[in-house]
C-alpha cells in the first residue's frame, strides 16, 4: 500500500519535510500528531502506516489512530477514541485499542498519557491558588503622574497649611485650657512648680498630664528636643500682657535657663530641627506669671 | 583736497567701526561731513550708554548670535519691567489692581459633587454608612498591617514605621496567605482595618485599605516613600500618644468618603499632650501624608517638626465591600485620560475630589 520506506527516504534525509525543525544537535517534528516530537524513522506520522497518538483537548484525552486505508482522505484518516478520565482505566483502554500494535507505539502512547494527566492536575491546582495578575504600567502615564505629583506638592504648601490648621484649632479652642496664650505665658512646666492655687485644680486633667509631662518631658525631651524648643521657656508673645514675676520663680527660671543654655550650646552644632524663628539664641528671658490672686482669668472663652 | 582725502579716509574708518558695531548702535545715514560724523559718534555713544535703543524696524530676534540675543532680550525685559513699575507708581491709587496669576486651583470648574456641609442627604448617608459605627463611638480602631508576598527590607521597615504612627496597629508577616481567608480571621479577632502594602521592585508602591466588618476597600498607588532615617532635620521617634488628624481638601462626595476612611484609622480622642499630628492633605488628587510634632510658641506662631514616614497616595479604585477584585462592586475607578492635550475643562473630570 503505502511505501513507508520510500516516504521516509525522501522526507527524512534527502529532501524537504515542512514539519521538520533542525537544531544543532537534534531534529524535531512539528506535526501535531507526532507522538514523541522528534523527527525519527519510528515517530514520523507520515512515514508510518501504523501510527497512534494521544492528544488532549479541553481537559479530555483522546487516542488517535491512523487508518491507512483512508490515506486518500486525509481529513478522515485519524480515528478518535475518547479515553476515560480515570488514569488507570485510560491505560487499559489504550491497551485494548492498540492490542496487536508494535510495542513502541503502545509504550509511547501511555507515556504521553501520563504526562498529559500530570500537567492537567497541576493546572487545576494552580487555578485554586492565588493568581498574581500583572498590570502593565504605561511609561508615559507614569512619567506624567510623577510630574504632576511634584507640581501638586509645590502647590500644596504643606507646612503652611498644617500650621494654619493648627492655629485655627487653637483659636477655636479644641485644645481647651492646655495653652493659655491670650493672657498668660505658655510655660506650663514652670508654672506648675510654683503654683499651688485652685486654678490648677480647675484644669486638673490637663494639669495632671502636663504636670507629669513636666518630669517626663525632661527625660523624653532630651537635649536635642530642648535645643529644638529652646524658645519654649522664653516666650514673649507680642500681644501678651506683662505681669510681675515672682522672685523665686525668676531665680528658678534663671537656673534652668542657664542649664538649658549650656546644653544648647553644647549641642549647637548644626542642630536646627525646627523652623527658622526658633533657631535664634536669645539673650534674655521674659516670662509672665499669673499671680495667685487671679485665678479667674485662666478660663478661656471657648 | 587734503582735507577731503582726510575726511574720506576717516569716513571709511568710521564706517568700518560702525559696521562692526551696527548691532549695538543706531544705523544712521553716513554723513560725509566730518562734524556731523563726530556729532553722531557722540550721539551713538550717548545712546549706547543710556541703553540699547533701536529704530522701530529692529527687533531682538534678528541678532544671530545666541548669547548676545539672550542678553539683549534680558535687558529689554528689565527695561519693560522698570517702566511698568514706574507707571504704576506714578498712577498711585488709580493704578489698576494687580493681576492674580492663573493657577490650576483658580481655574477649576466647580464640581457638582462638592459636598455642602449642611447637605442633608450627605449627612443621612454618613449616618448610615459603614463608618457610622466608628463615628458614633461604638468601635475603636484596630489596624492590621501586612504586605504582599516576600517583602523586601524597605517595605518591612515602612510597615514598622507605619505601625508606630498609627496607634493600635499590628504588623504581621504575610506568608503567602490569601486575603480572602485572612479577612474573616481578622474580623473574628476584632480588627477594624486591614492595610496591605504592595511591593514592586523592592519598593512599596501600592496600598489596599480595607475597612473590616464589611466596609469599603480603597486601593491607592503609593509613591515617594521616605523612611524616618531619610528625613532631614527630623525629631525623635513618635511616642505612644494618640495623634491628632488633619484632613485637608476632601471636599467632593468621593473625597468625603475617603476622608472618613482615613479618619477612622485613628482613635477618637487625640492626646494633646503628645503634640503629634498626622496630616492627610489632598491636592490635585494626590494625598500627601505627613507626621509632625508641633509646638505653639505663642498664639500666632506654631513650629512643626517632621517625624515619621511620609508618602503620597493616589486613589486608584474604591470598591464596596471587603476585598474582592473579581466580583466586587466598584464605586469608582481611576480612568486614565486618553487625551494628551491639557485644557482646563478636563480637570473637572480628573479631580474627583477637590
Amino acid at each position: 500500500m503505502q511505501h513507508d520506506d520510500v516516504i521516509w527516504d525522501l522526507i527524512g534525509n534527502k529532501s524537504f519535510c515542512s514539519y521538520k525543525v533542525k537544531t544543532k544537535t537534534q531534529q524535531f517534528c512539528r506535526n501535531e500528531y507526532n507522538i514523541t516530537g522528534l523527527c525519527n524513522r519510528s515517530s514520523c506520522p507520515l512515514a508510518n502506516s501504523q501510527y497512534a497518538t494521544v492528544r488532549e483537548e479541553k481537559g479530555l484525552c483522546y487516542l488517535y489512530m491512523k487508518v491507512i486505508e483512508r490515506a486518500a482522505f486525509p481529513a478522515r484518516m485519524w480515528e478518535k477514541v475518547k479515553l476515560d478520565r480515570n488514569y488507570a482505566k485510560a491505560l487499559e483502554q489504550i491497551d485494548e485499542n492498540l492490542i496487536y500494535w508494535p510495542r513502541f507505539i503502545r509504550h509511547k502512547c501511555k507515556q504521553r498519557l501520563t504526562k498529559i494527566t500530570q500537567y492537567l492536575i497541576r493546572i487545576r491546582k494552580l487555578t485554586l491558588k492565588r493568581q498574581r495578575k500583572l498590570v502593565p504600567l504605561s511609561r508615559k502615564v507614569e512619567r506624567r503622574e510623577k510630574r504632576r505629583e511634584e507640581k501638586a506638592l509645590i502647590a500644596a504648601q504643606l507646612e503652611n497649611a498644617i500650621e494654619k490648621e493648627l492655629l485655627d484649632r487653637l483659636k477655636q479652642g479644641t485644645y481647651g485650657d492646655i495653652y493659655n496664650f491670650p493672657i498668660h505665658a505658655f510655660d506650663k512646666a514652670m508654672e506648675k512648680q510654683e503654683e499651688e492655687t485652685e486654678s490648677e485644680e480647675e484644669e486638673e486633667e490637663d494639669e495632671e498630664e502636663s504636670g507629669t509631662r513636666e518630669f517626663v518631658a525632661e527625660e523624653e525631651f532630651e537635649e536635642s528636643d530642648l535645643s529644638d524648643f529652646e524658645d519654649m521657656n522664653n516666650l514673649k508673645g507680642s500681644s501678651d500682657e506683662e505681669e510681675d514675676a515672682e522672685e523665686q520663680s525668676s531665680e528658678e527660671e534663671e537656673t534652668e535657663e542657664e542649664l538649658e543654655e549650656e546644653k544648647t550650646k553644647a549641642k549647637s552644632k548644626g542642630k536646627t530641627p525646627l523652623k527658622g524663628p526658633v533657631r535664634k539664641k536669645r539673650a534674655y528671658v521674659e516670662i509672665e506669671y499669673e499671680q495667685e490672686t487671679e485665678p479667674a482669668q485662666k478660663s478661656k472663652a471657648t | 583736497m587734503d582735507s577731503n582725502e582726510a575726511t574720506t579716509s576717516e569716513s571709511v574708518s568710521k564706517k568700518k567701526g560702525k559696521t562692526k558695531k551696527v548691532k549695538r548702535k543706531v544705523k544712521h545715514d553716513e554723513a560725509p561731513v566730518q562734524e556731523m560724523e563726530q556729532a553722531e559718534g557722540e550721539e551713538t555713544e550717548k545712546k549706547s550708554e543710556s541703553g540699547p535703543c533701536f529704530p522701530p524696524t529692529f527687533s531682538v530676534s534678528e541678532i544671530k548670535n545666541k548669547q548676545r540675543r539672550h542678553s539683549m532680550f534680558l535687558k529689554l525685559k528689565e527695561e519693560k519691567r522698570k517702566k511698568k513699575k514706574k507707571e504704576r507708581k506714578a498712577l498711585g491709587d488709580k493704578a489698576p489692581p494687580k493681576e492674580v496669576p492663573k493657577t490650576i486651583e483658580n481655574q477649576r470648574i466647580y464640581d457638582e459633587t462638592t459636598v455642602n456641609p449642611e447637605d442633608e442627604e450627605v449627612a443621612f448617608d454618613e449616618g448610615t454608612d459603614e463608618f457610622s459605627a466608628y463615628f458614633n463611638r461604638l468601635t475603636n480602631p484596630k489596624v492590621l498591617i501586612t504586605t504582599s508576598d516576600r517583602p523586601r527590607g524597605r517595605t518591612v521597615r515602612f510597615c514598622e514605621q507605619l505601625a508606630t504612627v498609627i496607634p493600635h496597629a499590628h504588623v504581621y508577616y504575610r506568608r503567602g496567605l490569601a486575603l480572602k481567608r485572612v479577612i474573616p480571621q481578622c474580623v473574628s479577632r476584632g480588627f477594624t482595618y486591614l492595610m496591605v502594602i504592595n511591593e514592586d521592585r523592592k519598593v512599596p508602591n501600592g496600598l489596599v485599605l480595607c475597612h473590616l466588618p464589611d466596609g469599603p476597600t480603597a486601593h491607592f498607588k503609593v509613591s515617594n516613600v521616605r523612611l524616618r532615617k531619610e528625613m532631614k532635620r527630623r525629631g525623635k521617634d513618635p511616642t505612644e500618644h494618640v495623634p491628632e488628624v488633619i484632613l485637608n481638601n476632601f471636599t467632593t462626595r468621593l473625597g468625603h468618603s475617603i476622608g472618613r476612611m482615613f479618619a477612622a484609622l485613628f482613635p477618637h480622642d487625640p492626646q494633646f499632650v503628645g503634640r503629634q499630628v498626622a496630616t492627610f492633605h489632598n491636592q490635585r488628587d494626590f494625598i500627601f501624608f505627613r507626621f509632625h510634632r508641633y509646638i505653639f510658641k505663642n498664639e500666632k506662631k506654631v513650629g512643626i517638626q517632621e517625624l515619621g514616614p511620609r508618602f503620597t497616595l493616589k486613589l486608584r479604585s474604591l470598591q464596596k465591600g471587603t476585598f474582592d477584585s473579581k466580583f466586587g462592586e466598584y464605586e469608582w475607578v481611576h480612568k486614565v485620560r486618553s487625551k494628551s492635550k491639557i485644557s482646563f475643562t478636563i480637570y473637572k473630570n480628573t479631580f474627583k475630589y477637590a
